[in-house]
């Protein structure tokens, strides 16, 4: 890594512009120098890079990270062109059942239920893939639907609910750790026990209890109605879930900020603890709160899904990688494709989600940047 | 009873031509067939207390038909007749008197539990005064007509059933004395609920505990987690080969937690003899071909159905519940429970080869005898007319494969009709009783109704008179809560038929049926057939068509 960083042009001026930020060095800059070496230092300093610049360029640099985003977007763009997909190439409702349906096949006319005609003559098996880039390209589920277009509604599903959960854990543990570790004393004690006592729970045991309770009735907040087989009941679970295990390294990282000399220096002017908090400590946490976004994704990817395949996450019609799988697994012998196909999906997003997850944090990571410097 | 859970599992058996012998005073079956060895059973999960008065699964229903014994049972065969009532712990089959409303059972001598303790008639008193005591599942719907049986239903703690089963030692006769005149009497207390048990028994669910029978084998050890090991009675002597036959194998093992998948598997390579749970949907076909010789598949007196909520909207009105019966195609749904070798189309309450079912079909598109196809337009006419389309309507089914593509099918049906429909899959356990349960505000339901005795009215009467619905309560097997007194008033008018002129009380009974029918408080789905998966060294698989298999009769090589 550091031979590549010396032989890398963009690395130099990496570290040019990390020396030229040291506050250290700018105190004997003259801002009037007139000198050709004066110039040159000004110049600089107008080019150099904030920190956000500093951990794109870093993040640029990473391609096993770009790679990762890369194969996110591309399987985000399919998942939201399923709608075509099912339209144009799949030629099918892919939430209707079609156990009576029949495909033409080279020429052929078949069932998309094939019925068993030796032997004893017992049970359907669905039509396996074609590999053709139309219908039943991964073949058929049990209800006689196509698998590849389910797959593709049921990424969006997927990743609306791993996103849309994402949100509502980070901006609740944002807000959490921000005011349980600014304000302390009384706040902090009564807001630490909560999420101590859901942190107590397992997550998966917390989630399923949430789930089952939950998923056949309606929840009123206020104003707001969530009604029974809607994915924001999914979403609401898992953006709880998580809250305690990103809410409590904010407070911690808040609380060092506070002892921070920035924030002691602006107490020391007067700045008053709005100010403080606006504009000191938070725009040092949200560069936390983005490392967590990929993780956090990634660990809501996987619970929708466990709970999904439980029957107590996205109800039926409506599909998702865990429900097809849950479809699928009554097909593990004769149509493996159906719980594999969203398996893969899965393992594919989160395994990108981590890669992307580990240069996230690379690039804004204060210590990674002094270490890479 | 109720599919899986609530299946009449009898026995029966008698076991070949060379049962002829007698068995030894060991109890075992001395006959060509091979006496000894273990019978390994599988099953996905244990199926809870083994109480035989509370337990009402099939699973258990099964084995408790080895492990005990009623005053009656029925026939333990594996042909039609099956489906008699024969003599057990009674001498023979007591003649009704007082015009139906008494019965006297006279004991047989000699017969002991399997702690060594006699049977006595005080024993056979205890033990039914035991099922009010413990609420057993049955006591308000099959036991309501004994005397004091209401009195025992109010206050089971205090429950003597004086006056309704009376007890003559020195005769060593046992009266039963019932409020009305019940053609059905000696069929319900030939189910295992019915069992004879010591006087000393728990008077709780004995949960894990064995409660010693009189039957060919006792419960040596039942860890739900694992295994129920059953062998043999040391103190069984076959006293009836048609009711009790001694059993063959020395050990029957009944092992608990592998899945669907491994036990076939585990039956295939011949490392367990049976599994009970079905044959995963996607193993069939291998099953049908390359162990078909393994495989042995039986029509059961059952059905699969969709119970409509006839006191919610919007099947509160008839014409929708007309309508989704039209709707539904029957051959469809035939396929997602394994095809017609598996399955037969039905819009009937009464199942074939049932007594008083006469083939009928009103919501076809040729009504007639058979079901052919749906009839959308009419199904659409009659929603149109009900002016409900638009309305929201949630499916419940099981979490079982099968019960949830049935579910997922049906959604697809009522949306075509208009309405916005939602399912909500739930855990088997509690399913059943969920949709019984009024204050759920369940709408649509898929279920299963398996035959606990062979009479019609353990499909019309239990399922859909007026008294077998109970708001509020988890047991109130009338799901769709339908009450028409008029043909309650019916009902009771074949029962009472069936005892004056059996043939005249068969008719009306079948008049019932298609009245029930024809008011649609269910749709009926399917009749469906049991597939038994046999390891290859399994001999004599015995198929009853009221115990289901015999496994006592059964051999292993």
């Amino acid at each position: 890594m550091s031979d590549q960083a010396q032989s890398d042009p963009r690395r130099s001026d990496a570290q040019s512009s990390a020396a030229v930020a040291f506050p250290a060095d700018l105190k004997f800059i003259p801002i009037m120098d007139n000198t050709s070496g004066g110039q040159a230092l000004v110049r600089s300093r107008r080019g150099a890079e904030g920190p956000w610049r500093t951990a794109w360029r870093k993040l640029k640099a990473d391609r096993a990270a770009i790679m990762a985003f890369g194969v996110l977007v591309l399987i985000t763009a399919a998942c939201l062109a399923a709608p075509l997909y099912a339209r144009h190439v799949a030629r099918t409702d892919p939430f209707a059942t079609n156990l009576n349906g029949e495909i033409v096949i080279n020429g052929e006319t078949r069932q998309v239920l094939e019925p068993s005609t030796e032997g004893l003559g017992l049970g359907f098996t669905p039509l396996g893939p074609t590999w053709d880039f139309g219908p039943y390209m991964l073949g058929a589920d049990n209800q006689g639907r196509d698998v590849a277009a389910r797959l593709l509604y049921g990424g969006r599903n997927s990743l609306l609910i791993a996103g849309a959960a994402a949100a509502i854990c980070l901006g609740l543990a944002t807000l959490l750790g921000v005011v349980s570790g600014f304000f302390g004393g009384l706040v902090d004690t009564l807001l630490s026990r909560i999420l101590d006592v859901l942190w107590a729970f397992p997550i998966f045991l917390l989630a399923i209890s949430l789930s089952i309770v939950l998923i056949t009735q309606s929840i009123t907040i206020g104003p707001i109605e969530i009604r029974s087989g809607s994915l924001w009941l999914p979403i609401f679970i898992i953006g709880i879930v998580y809250v305690p295990y990103v809410a409590r390294p904010i407070r911690g990282h808040v609380l060092s900020l506070m002892q921070a000399e920035f924030v002691t220096a602006a107490i020391g002017i007067g700045a008053s603890p709005w100010r403080i908090l606006l504009y000191d400590i938070l725009p040092n946490v949200i560069t936390r709160v983005i490392v967590f976004v990929p993780l956090i994704l990634a660990l809501n990817m996987m619970t929708e899904s466990s709970l999904s395949f439980l029957s107590i996450g996205v109800q039926p019609p409506d599909a998702s990688w865990g429900t097809i799988i849950q479809d699928g697994q009554g097909l593990l012998y004769s149509r493996p494709i159906v719980a594999l196909a969203p398996g893969m999906a899965i393992v594919i997003c989160v395994l990108a989600l981590n890669i992307l997850g580990d240069g996230v944090r690379d690039a804004l990571d204060p210590k990674s940047s002094i270490r890479v410097a | 009873m109720r599919s899986r859970k609530v299946l009449s599992a009898m026995m029966a058996g008698v076991g070949l031509a060379g049962l002829m012998l007698m068995a030894p005073v060991t109890g075992a079956a001395a006959q060509e067939g091979k006496v000894g060895g273990t019978l390994k059973l599988l099953a996905n999960a244990a199926a809870g207390t083994i109480d035989p008065h509370i337990n009402y699964t099939l699973q258990y229903f099964q084995i408790n038909y080895i492990l005990y014994d009623g005053l009656v049972t029925f026939r333990k065969t594996g042909d039609k007749t099956g489906f008699e009532v024969v003599a057990d712990l009674a001498e023979s089959l007591p003649k009704p008197e007082d015009g139906g409303k008494k019965y006297v059972f006279t004991l047989r001598k000699g017969i002991k539990f399997a702690d060594g303790s006699d049977l006595t008639t005080a024993d056979v008193v205890a033990s039914f005064q035991r099922m009010f005591k413990i609420s057993g599942p049955t006591t308000g719907t099959l036991y309501n007509g004994i005397v004091g049986a209401d009195k025992c239903l109010k206050t089971p703690a205090t429950c003597t059933l004086e006056g309704g089963v009376v007890a003559d030692e020195a005769a060593s006769t046992v009266t039963f004395n019932l409020v009305a005149p019940d053609p059905d009497f000696l069929q319900k207390i030939s189910i295992p609920h019915a069992a004879i048990l010591p006087a000393e028994a728990p008077l709780k669910d004995s949960g894990t505990v064995p409660i010693p029978g009189t039957g060919p084998y006792m419960i040596a050890s039942y860890d739900p987690n694992s295994l129920l090991k059953m062998v043999r009675n040391p103190h069984f002597k076959e006293w009836s080969k048609e009711a009790q036959p001694a059993g063959y194998p020395d050990e029957i093992d009944y092992g608990f937690g592998l899945t669907d998948e491994a036990a076939v598997t585990a039956v295939e390579n011949g490392q367990a003899d049976w599994m009970f749970d079905p044959p995963p949907a996607d193993r069939l076909a291998e099953l049908g071909t390359k162990y078909a010789k393994q495989v042995s598949v039986h029509p059961l007196t059952a059905m699969w159905y969709a119970p409509m909520n006839t006191n919610l909207a919007p099947f509160n009105d008839i014409r929708v519940r007309q309508a989704v019966n039209y709707a539904i195609d029957r051959a469809a749904i035939v396929k997602l429970f394994g095809g017609s070798n598996l399955a037969q189309p039905s819009c009937q309450i009464l199942p074939p080869n049932f007594p008083s079912y006469a083939p009928y079909c009103p919501f076809s598109a040729n009504p007639g005898e058979k079901w052919s196809a749906p009839d959308l337009e009419k199904a659409k006419a009659l929603i149109a007319a009900s002016g409900t389309a638009g309305q929201e309507v949630t499916i419940i089914t099981e979490d079982t494969e099968v019960s949830k593509s049935i579910g997922v099918y049906l959604q697809d049906v009522l949306n075509g009709l208009g309405y916005k429909t939602s399912v909500k899959p739930i855990s088997q356990n509690i399913q059943f009783t969920y949709i019984q349960n009024t204050n759920n505000k369940v709408q649509i339901s898929i279920s299963q109704w398996f035959q606990d005795y062979p009479a019609p009215s353990d499909f019309l009467q239990v399922l859909f008179s007026c008294a077998s619905f109970t708001p509020g309560s988890d047991a109130s097997v009338n799901i769709s809560g339908f009450c028409d007194k008029s043909i309650d008033q019916k009902m009771a008018e074949a029962q009472t038929g069936m005892i004056a002129d059996p043939a005249k009380g068969a008719q009306l009974w079948t008049a019932v049926d298609k009245a029930v029918t024809d008011a649609a408080p269910v749709a009926v789905l399917f009749t469906p057939k049991r597939v038994d998966l046999i390891s290859p060294r399994l001999k004599n698989f015995v198929f009853s068509p009221q115990f289901y298999w015999i496994m006592s009769q059964s051999w292993v090589e």
